[in-house]
């Protein structure tokens, strides 16, 4: 289906994989007495009980990461990333399977590197630095930026006990990021720092991004920044991987499965995971497709269906969203309530969409179907998605015209800008 | 001349196989020594940070608890073997028994005091036992040292012996170590170790003639008093701590493993169990550290 996207793929294999965890299996020894110590080890043992239950918390996770990746990791609360990211930093270690990774790695894990409050933050620094596995004389070619971005010049010679919390996980984030690790790991640091300090944040992540050199692993529980940063994400489940790969899709999947743990009716939650990826036992079907060519010219107008099934709603929506997967971002929106279905149960809706605006390039079609609730009389309350279309059921179509150039989104047939006099100055 | 030159070849080659084993090492333990660096460093700063004196404190503290013990035991208790320099070879004894007992209890805890760190950036986790155990090695040495000026003033007796001191101290901090690594791996799992240790050191405190000579036990006038004191002094701890005694001021009086005990084979048994304890302490250690981040 997917034409447009598997070149790109193709390409990002050839990189050489800097982290791979295949089959990893993890499991946790949880206390069932209330006391622990050698008395209730002994009385477990005379009784023969073991005194634990074990909790699963992964089950068969393989993934790899290629050089250059940036990776997310998203699930809900305690799916098991966290346990993931500490598998992978070497300070858990797996029941079965095995993780190998290349380079140096440097883990930031519960909001910090390991500070001790009573040492200063340029011993802090020093200590982390050795800690990571960098020599002194490395520590003192980094320190200057590690300072620079934390922007602590001031309080370097201050205990660490006197930083604010804030300023203790900005000096601990800027340690992380500014070692000269190659595998950067980093767990739910986006709510990190002021405003001015998350631009920087974010302006570092863009940086990151397009290094090939460097591999980022983050954890996070931002769908905006997983769709922004990352060009890969899997989804964690219960200990599963529920989706590997393409980063859309587990950002909504992930969107989705918060909603359905919100929703007390929803008595499929259960039956879920054997629908695809976006569908659920009240929507089985939703796919989009096309009806003409789907190589088209500008002056054509695509045509495409929506089929879907559905179990009865009173109010429901269908928006579509039509993603530029050759420049990123999404170029058009219906909007979240614009088209109401008059019904529910299996359906088709036919529809078209003008290209005359467009340049070239490649476009998918997401259609995601929504309701409002029937106990909300306000019209302007927001819709909840119950069901999108995936990575494979999307509709996808490309634009190729002499007519038109490559580089922007619009044709000059759809947007031009006009001179409107010169003057010198 | 051509065995003079093969001669020449073989240093060759044995000195390339020496440095490349030299730096394999390097290489390997590079990291654990930039770590251990570090944690020693930082344990020494924050344990007299925030005190007036400072650093003059790690000489203060053994001076002013030497004169205690002086006081209490060699003047009023009037504990001595009879030789003049007794009360040096008793200090020698309690800072060498302080040693082993500060290295033991500061270690147990090593790994669980610092679960904070352990739980978020990996590094090999025994590094933590061996600078806590560092750390009580330098203040033996600051002991050691105010040792000398008494035994300087006491007017002791040195020998060429001194140059087996390091040896014996070697024996005792690894045999510290040995424990160390055992008791902080079981303080893991159960924190009542912790109390049971505490009373332990107790009893292997008076088991050992350190505070009393040896003599008050050989010297018992039953059949048992001199089996006894041998076998008192088949306890590692004992047989190092009266070899440290034996090497750096006392060779003539303290009596020893290799000074009381004929048999060779027997007198090998102190430095056995050393061994064994060293490598029961690593194997046990290595066995269970990879669990210790989910078991804290």
């Amino acid at each position: 289906m997917s034409k447009a996207g598997e070149p790109i793929r193709q390409k990002k294999d050839d990189r050489p994989v800097v982290l791979s965890v295949e089959h990893v299996d993890k499991v946790f020894r949880l206390p069932t007495e209330q006391a622990t110590g050698l008395k209730q080890a002994f009385i477990n043992w005379t009784r023969g009980i073991k005194g634990y239950k074990e909790q699963q918390v992964l089950q068969d996770v393989s993934f790899q990461v290629h050089r250059g990746d940036f990776f997310g990791i998203v699930g809900r609360n305690g799916s098991g990333k966290s346990t993931l990211l500490k598998l992978i930093s070497g300070i858990y270690y797996p029941e079965r399977g095995h993780i190998s990774y290349t380079g140096k790695l440097v883990p930031f894990i519960e909001l910090g590197v390991g500070f001790n409050p009573e040492l200063t933050g340029r011993e802090n620094v020093y200590l982390n630095g050795a800690l990571l596995g960098f020599t002194r004389s490395e520590v003192d070619a980094m320190y200057d930026d590690i300072v620079d971005f934390a922007e602590l010049g001031e309080f370097m010679d201050q205990k660490l006990k006197n930083y604010s919390s804030g300023m203790q996980v900005r000096l601990a984030f800027s340690v992380a990021i500014k070692a000269q690790g190659d595998i950067l790991i980093l767990d739910e640091v986006l709510a990190v720092g002021d405003e001015a300090f998350q631009r920087k944040c974010d302006d570092y992540f863009t940086e990151v991004k397009k290094d090939p050199n460097k591999t980022v692993i983050l954890v996070t529980h931002d769908m905006g920044a997983v769709k922004k940063y990352c060009d890969r994400a899997i989804l964690i489940k219960d200990g599963h991987v529920v989706i590997n790969g393409d980063k859309d899709d587990v950002a909504n999947r992930y969107t989705l499965e918060n909603l359905k743990a919100t929703d007390k009716q929803s008595d499929g939650k259960k039956q879920g995971d054997e629908y695809p990826t976006g569908l659920s036992a009240q929507v089985p079907l939703l796919r989009a497709y096309p009806v003409s060519s789907s190589v088209c010219k500008s002056s054509d107008t695509f045509r495409f269906d929506v089929e879907y099934d559905c179990a009865q709603y009173d109010n429901l929506y269908m928006a579509i969203a039509m993603h530029d997967t050759r420049r990123g971002g999404i170029a058009y929106d219906t909007g979240s309530d614009a088209i109401r279905l008059k019904a529910c149960g299996h359906q088709v809706v036919h529809c078209s969409v003008p290209l005359n605006i467009f340049n070239n390039g490649e476009f998918r079609l997401v259609v995601s179907l929504r309701v409002r609730d029937a106990a909300q009389t306000d019209k302007n309350a927001p819709t909840k998605m119950i069901a999108f279309t995936n990575d494979e059921n999307s509709c996808v179509f490309a634009i190729r015209d002499k007519r038109n150039r490559e580089y922007a989104l619009l044709s000059d047939r759809g947007l031009q800008i006009s001179l409107l006099g010169e003057e010198s100055l | 001349m051509p065995g003079k030159k093969d001669n020449f070849h073989g240093c060759l080659v044995v000195c390339t196989l020496v440095r490349s084993i030299v730096d394999r090492l390097r290489q390997r333990y590079h990291y654990s020594l930039v770590i251990l660096r570090e944690l020693v460093k930082t344990d020494f700063k924050l344990r007299y940070q925030g005190s007036f004196l400072g650093v003059a404190w790690s000489v203060l503290q053994p001076l002013m608890l030497f004169v205690v013990m002086y006081l209490v035991f060699a003047k009023f208790l009037r504990m001595t073997d009879g030789t003049p320099t007794y009360p040096v070879v008793l200090l020698l004894g309690i800072s060498s028994w302080q040693f082993f007992n500060e290295s033991t209890s500061i270690g147990l805890r090593s790994i669980v005091d610092r679960g904070d760190l352990l739980r978020k950036v990996h590094f090999p986790n025994y590094i933590v036992v061996v600078s806590a155990t560092m750390g009580a090695l330098i203040s033996y040495g600051i002991n050691l040292i105010v040792v000398l000026i008494f035994a300087i003033f006491c007017r002791v007796h040195f020998t060429w012996r001194v140059l087996l001191l390091p040896i014996s101290v070697f024996q005792l901090y690894i045999l510290a170590l040995g424990f160390t690594l055992i008791m902080a791996t079981m303080y893991v799992y159960f924190r009542d170790v912790s109390h049971i240790w505490d009373v332990l050191q107790q009893v292997i405190f008076y088991s050992i003639p350190v505070i009393y000579p040896l003599t008050a036990v050989s010297g018992i006038h039953h059949w048992w008093g001199p089996v006894v004191a041998k076998l008192l002094l088949l306890n590692p701890i004992a047989q190092s701590i009266q070899d440290i005694r034996h090497s750096f001021i006392a060779p003539e009086t303290t009596p020893t493993v290799w000074n009381q005990i004929s048999n060779p084979f027997v007198t090998m048994i102190p430095i056995l169990l050393t061994v064994i304890m060293v490598v029961l302490g690593v194997c046990v250690f290595r066995k269970y550290n990879r669990k210790f981040a989910e078991v804290m």
